[in-house]
């Protein structure tokens, strides 16, 4: 059995830090539920000229939306400080992590927690359960199974997202930005519907880092929707496989990384 | 009033320039240091460069997919148009602070800026100008290339001749500077707040999205399009990428660039106002 008590004592020691400047805290909660709101904005405001985009209509958008985003906080809540590994590289304090007795990832998922993400996530479920409510959702056992697996295989996908950018970081340094096109993209790409995006695209997002598997195309399948060619609406039930590629990926780059990691020189 | 600040009155003309002079030649010196400090991180220029690109796409399938199923137009963006929006904002990001970071929130969370106090400096006017050259520098690594991509891989519209396009390169001289001078208010609420980082994070969504950088703000409803231009944010990107399109003609551009000016010079004002407040009110941790 693994002892979790050091991870469970590092994590409660951090929520209670991050509570502690309170004004800050506040403004910081705020500041994540303000941003939900205008990325929702950003796409419905599309819709102001249009009816349809990409063959989904607002209602839909709005779910592909809640579904990808609430997915995406959480991933970023447990994984997202794996964004601070450039930091830690440059700095050469990654060493410390080293010297203890647990496993690299393990430590760094669980050196911080990022309260305000709850809040984040908490935008993303409101505009989930908006978006089964707008929808006409023909409710059965299937359906539901198929709207909990995209939820969970959206967080997995996203999550092995971070993971994939943190092994790269170990060869990118100050280009971490690069990664943010795949993973932040990849977030952005995630509530679009896939159906407007040309062939490189496809490959791209919708394939090799599969954001078109967390929310459009579990979207589709719920709501009967055919889809493209490439995208068709049945392929939302590969939800999970897509998950546990984005595994293979992120765990080939993370092992690359850690390999390849010679050290601060401390 | 400073010291020697009486003296500079009492002995103009000819007191100004020989005071004003070096002075000037500090600060021109200090946005070399900026420029040339962008230079220093040129895999994080590539890193950006790769970020702008990817985005650029995406945002070209999307909104192009908004004009054609509006019928080829919207809001007065044709493809061209649009296309020419998506790239140079993308461009402009590594140049426009639209993140709300900046090195003097830190100096003034840990106290350095005490020291920067006791330097025969303006603390406000140095950190901009360095700001702004740095902001200059990464348009050779991420502007110019990011619109080249753009204009090879999608085509876009241009300025519209070469006064469009000096008239461009002035707005964009503008945007930089205002989002410079306003990064610095969320920097120094930290003499009164010991934390920003919730106040950053707010400005970098409210500011995002109010400078057009996710939709052009003429897209926007009526009463959010009248929010947007009550602020400075459209003055940092949705202006100059205007004028720099070509979307803007002539006369309209030069009523942008003024808007411009006014706001570069209420956020300059009111940085300097609470700068000299924070002075007094400045309370080091610690120490």
């Amino acid at each position: 059995m693994v002892d979790l008590a050091p991870y469970r004592a590092v994590l409660a020691s951090r929520i209670r830090a991050q509570r502690s400047h309170r004004a800050s805290f506040r403004l910081d909660l705020g500041s994540s539920v303000l941003v939900g709101f205008v990325e929702l904005a950003e796409i419905a405001v599309l819709f102001l000229t249009v009816d349809r985009l990409g063959g989904l209509d607002l209602a839909a958008i709005v779910l592909v939306f809640g579904i990808a985003d609430m997915s995406f906080s959480l991933a970023d809540m447990v994984f997202g400080h794996c964004d601070n590994l450039p930091t830690y590289l440059k700095a050469g304090t990654l060493d410390v992590f080293y010297l203890r007795p647990q496993p690299l990832l393990a430590q760094l998922v669980t050196s911080d927690i990022s309260l305000r993400r709850l809040a984040r996530a908490a935008v993303g479920l409101a505009a989930l359960v908006a978006g089964l409510v707008v929808n006409d959702v023909a409710w059965s056992l299937a359906n539901a199974v198929l709207l909990v697996l995209a939820v969970v295989s959206g967080v997995v996908t996203f999550s092995a997202m971070f993971v994939w950018a943190g092994g790269m970081q170990f060869f990118l340094v100050d280009g971490y930005e690069a990664t943010n096109a795949f993973v932040y993209g990849g977030r952005y790409a995630a509530t679009q519907p896939a159906s407007v995006w040309g062939r490189p695209l496809v490959v791209v997002f919708g394939f090799f880092f599969p954001m078109a598997f967390t929310a459009y195309l579990p979207t589709l399948t719920l709501l009967g929707l055919p889809g493209s060619d490439w995208l068709p609406g049945w392929l939302g039930w590969f939800a999970p496989v897509a998950a546990v590629w984005a595994w293979v990926l992120a765990l080939a780059s993370w092992r690359t990384g850690v390999r390849h990691y010679q050290g601060g020189g401390g | 009033m400073r010291p020697g600040a009486e003296d500079l009155v009492t002995e103009a003309p000819r007191g100004i320039s020989r005071r004003v002079r070096p002075a000037l030649r500090t600060y021109a010196r200090l946005l070399l240091a900026g420029f040339r400090r962008g230079s220093r991180y040129r895999l994080a220029a590539f890193g950006g460069l790769v970020a702008n690109a990817t985005f650029g796409l995406l945002k070209v399938a999307v909104l192009f997919a908004v004009v054609e199923a509006a019928g080829g137009e919207v809001s007065g963006y044709d493809l061209g148009a649009m296309s020419a929006y998506i790239w140079i904002s993308q461009g402009l990001l590594g140049s426009v602070n639209l993140m709300g970071r900046s090195d003097i929130a830190e100096r003034i969370r840990t106290g350095d800026v005490t020291t920067d106090f006791l330097r025969p400096l303006d603390v406000q006017a140095a950190a901009v100008v360095e700001d702004v050259g740095k902001s200059l520098f990464a348009l050779i690594p991420r502007g110019i290339p990011t619109v080249t991509i753009g204009l090879l891989l999608v085509g876009m519209d241009g300025p519209d001749g070469p006064f469009g396009l000096l008239l461009g390169a002035v707005s964009l001289l503008l945007g930089i500077s205002v989002s410079c001078c306003t990064v610095y208010l969320v920097a120094v609420a930290g003499f009164w707040m010991v934390e920003t980082r919730g106040l950053q994070i707010l400005y970098m969504v409210v500011s995002g999205f109010l400078a057009g950088l996710f939709v052009p703000i003429s897209l926007f409803p009526g009463w959010l399009y009248g929010v947007a231009v009550a602020t400075p944010f459209p003055s940092m990107l949705q202006f100059p990428v205007d004028v720099l399109s070509g979307r803007a003609d002539h006369g309209t551009s030069v009523l942008l660039i003024g808007v411009q000016a006014a706001w570069l010079a209420a956020v300059a004002a009111l940085g300097q106002g609470l700068t000299r407040a924070g002075r007094r009110k400045l309370e080091v941790q610690g120490g």
